[in-house]
């Protein structure tokens, strides 16, 4: 090998292995979107959609019934009061169910919230489609106000057999300081 | 390009290193940065030790007696640390920065200018690190896995220092593994072909690459933190339409490969030294090569085994469990070609044999733990506990510790001309040997009764393995200031080394006087008959 071939392949091989390791930099970055995107594909995580449009002729199964089970969390110190109307439905397949969730900020202060589902078990989640919900928007309450929260959902026809019961969480996040510090992305 | 190796020409002149402190600030010898590693590595293991000492001391008794929680806490996350990336991973890189270019007959590192910056950049990194022990707040106290929202909504100011350390480690790191694919792929003696390199060189080749795919993974995963925590952003933070599972993927998809980038060069090790001292060649030399490889493939698809717990699907638990166990069949072909290598071998039991032969017994044991782990529905029951403490501690201590202070012993008489005092060198294996078994055996118990790991208090009846625990961490902890006393005795004078060194010692380095010239290899070697250990 003449010294200056060796120079030359030095260069080239060193070139290679920066953009393999720029191209994995951008890789784990590229991990979040694929992430998301398997999430949603599988409904691994317990992870819902966004909105579901309702279509013209829904399926409904009149013979089966599903239990839906409603859970609140709040997130570390978040102040609000948080419940369902109700603890759980009996809801047919493909039918359109509606269902309120209450919030009260006893606190001093104004405090944006904002609610995250989940639904178990994770197989489920695909199948629970909402046609609105309170966790698409964030929620703004004065000190003492208190507000009753829409949740209108469809379980899907195609529920595999063995599931009869769902349990729908939610978690409220106090997201005042993100918000107030106008920095927030999602 | 050309204009740095004119200069290596040029420093062929003089026959020596400069005078002075500066010789080691500027230096571009391979030499010279493999032993600066060296060095930073010790200073690093005694100072983690220091941290895991106050740790095992606080934990000789149930209730707090030394260390506040808060303070104990951040010790669990910077010894964890300071192991991994300032002993562990530049030891490996001080080896081989010494050894490459001696194995393959090459005169230096392909890139001998950045791999004084390589160097010169984590002596930074650490002292950053080390600071936020001082800082307001506290040191980062989440661990050295950082998992996020901890690091992010409830770590202490002091954790962008943290990322900031972690970025320049990683930088360093991508730096020294490039020079190394570049030295092993380009300057090759002449004629010497891959399958010739010795198993040291290949399994370097191999980590150099595990390196730079995941290092990267590294920065990314820390710069999403720097800006969850001071740009808004909410990669982590549920609220904000993040996923705190997600940090635990992109986290393990580098730890998991780092684990084997902390034992690759450590198998690479112990198949030079097998060989010499059973005076026969290294058994199955291309299985090993291939072995190797398939670990290091599979380190990368098996990383969501360290997050059983958060509730995958059933086929993700599966799937995850039964590609960990497959792992065992590259390793266990390992194991067998070394015991094979002894088979029938004329033995003896210099100091770096031992610390081989214990490498192969007690990385075994941690191997067998880790393959109890891999079971999904077992894990529950072990996850989180001390029986993870034992069965990584086991793979890590007298796996990639071992086996760097048995390169050390067999390598010292080459780099320093002089023998080490053997009953010096047997003693220190035999105190460590005692002190790491007593001090990580008795873990697996209170592991499997459920003693939880990262926790400065614990129950009654974890007590006596406990207090024994302690007493062999000190025990061990103290030999190797034992060790580096005869490391800084062989420095300064001994019997006088020949240039094999071993009477069974094979490679490239052994056919140069001991201690190795300032220079070697300014000529390719013509003869490569010795290559391959």
């Amino acid at each position: 090998m003449s010294e200056n071939k060796g120079g030359l392949s030095t260069k080239r091989t060193t070139l290679k292995l920066l953009s393999v390791t720029v191209g994995m930099f951008a890789f784990g970055f590229a991990l979040v979107p694929l992430y998301d995107i398997i999430c949603d594909v599988t409904g691994l995580n317990g992870k819902t959609a966004g909105q579901y449009v309702e279509q013209q002729n829904e399926r409904v199964v009149e013979d089966r019934t599903v239990k839906i089970q409603f859970i609140t969390n709040n997130n570390g110190e978040m102040p609000w009061e948080f419940r369902p109307e109700t603890r759980s439905l009996e809801v047919q397949p493909g039918e359109l169910n509606a269902t309120n969730f209450f919030v009260r900020n006893p606190s001093g202060s104004t405090i944006m919230a904002q609610a995250i589902p989940s639904v178990t078990p994770f197989r489920a989640a695909k199948y629970l489609h909402k046609t609105e919900c309170f966790c698409f928007n964030q929620q703004e309450l004065a000190s003492g106000e208190s507000l009753a929260m829409p949740l209108r959902f469809i379980i899907d026809a195609d529920l595999p057999k063995d599931i009869s019961t769902l349990t729908l969480s939610y978690t409220l996040y106090d997201i005042t300081e993100q918000i107030s510090g106008g920095l927030a992305s999602n | 390009m050309s204009a740095v190796i004119e200069e290596n020409h040029h420093d062929d002149h003089h026959h020596g290193p400069a005078k002075g402190i500066m010789r080691w600030v500027y230096t571009t010898n391979h030499k010279d940065i493999g032993t600066l590693y060296l060095w930073l590595s010790f200073a690093m293991f005694l100072l983690g030790g220091a941290f895991a000492l106050v740790i095992r001391a606080e934990l000789f008794q149930p209730g707090l007696q030394i260390v506040e929680p808060e303070f104990f806490n951040q010790l669990i996350t910077l010894h964890g640390l300071i192991m991994v990336f300032g002993a562990v991973m530049p030891a490996f890189v001080g080896l081989a920065n010494w050894l490459v270019p001696m194995m393959i007959g090459a005169p230096d590192m392909a890139l001998p200018r950045m791999n004084n910056y390589s160097f010169w950049i984590l002596p930074f990194a650490f002292a950053m690190l080390s600071s936020t022990l001082f800082m307001e707040g506290g040191a980062p106290n989440f661990g050295w896995t950082f998992y996020a929202p901890l690091s992010t909504d409830f770590g202490p100011p002091s954790t962008t220092y943290f990322i900031f350390a972690v970025h320049l480690m990683g930088i360093s790191s991508i730096m020294g593994s490039i020079n190394i694919i570049v030295t092993i792929l380009n300057l090759r003696a002449p004629g010497m072909t891959l399958m010739q390199m010795p198993l040291f060189v290949w399994t370097w080749l191999i980590t150099a690459y595990l390196l730079i795919a995941v290092m990267p993974v590294l920065a990314g995963v820390v710069t999403m933190m720097l800006m969850d925590i001071h740009f808004g952003t909410a990669f982590f933070n549920a609220g904000g339409g993040g996923d705190p599972v997600l940090f635990q993927h992109i986290f393990w998809f580098f730890g998991h490969p780092e684990v084997y980038i902390m034992i690759l060069p450590a198998f690479g090790v112990v198949s030079a030294i097998i060989p010499t001292f059973a005076r026969k060649r290294l058994f199955g030399y291309s299985s090993m090569v291939y072995a190797t490889a398939s670990i290091a493939f599979l380190s990368f698809i098996v990383w969501a085994h360290h997050m059983f717990t958060v509730n995958m699907p059933l086929a993700g638990m599966l799937y995850f469990m039964y590609a960990t166990m497959l792992i065992a069949i590259p390793t266990g072909v390992k194991v067998f070609n070394w015991v094979a290598t002894m088979w029938q071998g004329s033995m003896t039991f210099e100091t770096p044999m031992l610390f081989a032969i214990a490498f192969v017994v007690l990385f075994t044991i941690g191997g067998l733990s880790g393959l109890m782990l891999a079971i999904a529905p077992a894990d529950f029951q072990y996850h989180d506990t001390y029986f993870v403490v034992a069965h990584f501690h086991y793979v890590l201590v007298p796996g990639s510790v071992f086996s760097i202070m048995a390169a050390v012993y067999y390598w010292l008489p080459k780099w320093t001309g002089n023998m080490y005092d053997e009953t010096l060198g047997k003693t220190h294996f035999w105190l460590s040997f005692v002190g790491i078994n007593i001090l990580f055996f008795p873990q697996h118990f209170v592991g499997l009764a459920g003693m939880p790991r990262r926790i400065p208090d614990y129950a009654l009846q974890f007590a006596d393995y406990n207090m024994v625990s302690t007493v062999g961490a000190f025990l061990f902890g103290f030999s190797q200031i034992f060790f580096l006393f005869i490391v800084i005795k062989t420095i300064r004078g001994g019997k006088k080394a020949t240039s094999r060194v071993w009477e069974g010692a094979h490679g490239l380095e052994w056919t140069i006087p001991s201690p190795a010239p300032y220079h070697t290899f300014t000529t390719p070697p013509k003869d490569l008959t010795e290559a391959h250990g």
